[in-house]
């Protein structure tokens, strides 16, 4: 198949949804049926390009406001899977948006828990049961890793990154090194550490974690299933990221990742190369196992101010535009989402094919957008968080018509929040989607 | 003679400002002077930060070399440096937020500015704020926050300082990714800074430096 016939293939799928025995997905009534394929169709067009959608769809992309909203702690949504998934499930009733993010938000609790996870604090545990989880910014790869990530970057997860992030990986750093397992003469040698109390109580973690995975993959599957069965589709399949980012969020954090581009900028730029194939895989494997055409990817250290144009188009545009042409090649379509302000990056990154790509923009100068990436890709939001929170439903119409006036000419563009949002007044969320109905249609 | 160890630093050519410093040092030079050197490059580093000239990984990395400078003069030190010339401020990321990466950069900022800066970290409960401004009399309080949640947290922060009768000797700017002029309104906050140079700015205005 070209990648234009796998990119047909996946929104084919996407349309229509099977249940988990593979059969074809009842849903709860001939209108629901209706409302899913006309959202996705309208999805579909604004993202291809290629002809004007009925009206201009609408998201409602939070990240903990579900849980605020039905009055539940981040926590609860945490440990709870059934209460989360009432709430997800009230927040897509109520709000009726075109695309949602489905309830894989606030994640396992207890999983997190069970292998005692270092990289982030969430409720109850660093961070106060009403609050959302937070990432410990932190060197996880020291300076002098390079060569090990690069030689081979499995091996590196799991003997190093592994252990670091989660407290019951530790046995890990024991493990032999399986390529080491050939011939009858010495095998055995390698198996030795499986035998060792420090490796076997990670199994045993790990046996547990999984074991939690599935349960709460199980309350997610049922969610996704009723909420489809509604006739609302969920946003993307999953995520993968930008090579730079990959190093600057959870490898060397920030901090580090700045000293690298000055202290061994070719190392560095080694390992983006090494992580790009490695991103691709994680990104098009997702979408054919779900069957969808969408993936995100969270952008973060390119943003404005963060690096010089020169070191954005040495360091973080190159691997990132392999990253999406990859995912492109097969019929998959990027959702790069534009945290904070990335006015001066507009240009650069609209060297891409047309109708092929998603953008989520938060606060970057959405006019510009619409004059360069908004020539290829598709714009979502630009509703700004402290709008939803402290404006009023007027505001947020007035905003919305504007966005509307400025971006919807044409196509390509999808009413819409521009951060992943806690907290809003519902008033004015709702206020956001009706202005999409309102003054949205073509 | 050397070369010139604060335009070195401030060019951030990191293996020649180290290699300077250790001649320096070896010669018997002064350990202040090397200081007071590497200080006017850091406050270059800034003017051109503020001009856009430099970017926020350029300020980390001053920030990792005139580290490197401290370790190596520290031992020779005699005794600790002059007192800072501006204002105190001080600055925490507020409770329940536990992001420092743009609460840093205005902390180096303000810093390099010659400012006093009481930085009380992350997740700073408001009573801590309180107490420290009563220890310190800084007339001036950042309150950083990157999340959503940190309007309301923000919020009752300023109220706390108003309900211990400290508001009025205080002037509080807010700053952090969500944040806005109109967040400034809801938490009651005097000013709000979009970068760190805005912050400086602030606080020169309310605390007078140099």
């Amino acid at each position: 198949m070209t990648s234009e016939e796998k990119h047909e293939a996946l929104f084919a799928k996407w349309i229509s949804p099977k249940d988990p025995e593979g059969n074809d997905l009842k849903f709860q009534s001939p209108q629901a049926e209706k409302a899913f394929k006309e959202r996705i169709t309208r999805i579909k067009d604004a993202i291809q390009m290629k002809k004007l959608p009925d009206r201009v769809p609408v998201f409602v992309a939070p990240s903990f406001f579900p849980a605020y909203y039905a009055g539940i702690t981040p926590q609860e949504a945490m440990y709870d899977y059934d209460k989360c998934s009432m709430a997800f499930k009230k927040f897509i009733m109520d709000f009726e948006p075109d695309g949602n993010l489905g309830a894989y938000v606030p994640g396992p609790g207890k999983f997190f828990e069970i292998l005692d996870y270092k990289l982030y604090s969430w409720p109850g545990h660093g961070v106060a049961p009403e609050q959302s989880y937070q990432c410990n910014e932190g060197e996880y790869m020291t300076a002098d890793e390079y060569d090990k990530l690069i030689e081979d970057p499995s091996n590196y997860f799991t003997h190093s990154y592994l252990p670091r992030v989660f407290g019951k990986l530790d046995g890990f750093q024991m493990l032999p090194t399986l390529t080491g397992i050939l011939e009858m003469y010495g095998v055995a040698m390698n198996f030795i550490p499986f035998g060792l109390p420090p490796v076997q109580a990670t199994y045993k973690a790990l046996f547990d974690a999984g074991a939690e995975a599935l349960k709460w993959m199980g309350a997610m599957g049922a969610f996704n299933g009723e909420i489809t069965a509604a006739g609302y589709p969920i946003i993307a399949a999953g995520y993968t990221k930008a090579p730079f980012d990959v190093v600057g969020d959870t490898l060397r954090g920030t901090r580090g990742l700045m000293v690298d581009m000055y202290r061994q900028p070719d190392k560095l730029l080694e390992a983006l190369d090494r992580l790009t194939p490695i991103m691709i895989k994680m990104g098009v494997d997702t979408a054919m196992m779900a069957g969808h055409p969408i993936i995100f990817m969270p952008l973060h250290k390119g943003a404005d101010g963060f690096l010089s144009d020169e070191q954005f188009k040495k360091f973080y545009w190159p691997t990132f535009r392999k990253v999406m042409m990859g995912l492109i090649a097969e019929g998959v379509v990027p959702m790069p989402a534009m945290e904070g302000h990335w006015t001066t990056r507009l240009e650069i990154m609209s060297d891409l094919p047309k109708g092929k790509t998603l953008w989520m923009v938060d606060q970057s100068d959405i006019a510009k957008a619409k004059k360069t990436i908004g020539k290829v890709g598709c714009l979502f939001g630009n509703v700004p968080s402290d709008l939803l929170v402290v404006g009023t439903p007027q505001q947020v119409k007035d905003y919305v018509k504007n966005l509307i006036d400025t971006c919807a000419k044409g196509g390509g563009y999808i009413v819409s929040n521009g951060a992943f949002f806690d907290q809003a007044k519902p008033e004015n969320v709702h206020a956001m989607v009706d202005a999409a109905r309102e003054y949205g249609v073509y | 003679m050397a070369k010139d160890l604060c335009k070195t630093l401030a060019d951030l050519k990191e293996d020649e400002a180290l290699a300077i410093v250790e001649e320096r040092l070896k010669a018997g030079g002064d350990p202040m002077g090397i200081l007071n050197d590497a200080s006017r490059a850091m406050e270059i580093v800034g003017t051109r930060f503020s001009k856009s000239e430099y970017f926020i990984p350029d300020l980390v990395y001053s920030g990792e070399i005139l580290k490197k400078i401290n370790e190596m003069v520290k031992p020779k030190l005699t005794t600790e440096g002059g007192a800072k010339k501006g204002g105190k401020v001080i600055i925490g990321t507020v409770a329940g937020d536990i992001h420092d990466i743009g609460k840093d950069i205005v902390v180096f900022m303000l810093d390099v500015s010659g400012f006093d800066v009481i930085d009380l970290g992350v997740d700073v409960p408001a009573q801590k704020f309180i107490d420290k401004i009563k220890e310190t009399s800084a007339p001036v309080i950042g309150l950083s926050g990157f999340l959503t949640l940190a309007y309301d947290s923000m919020k009752q922060t300023i109220e706390a300082i108003k309900t211990a009768g400290l508001r009025d000797k205080t002037k509080v700017m807010i700053g952090g990714g969500q944040m806005s002029d109109e967040i400034k309104k809801y938490t009651g906050a005097d000013a709000y800074g979009k970068d760190a140079v805005v912050a400086v700015s602030l606080a020169r205005k309310w605390a007078g430096a140099k």
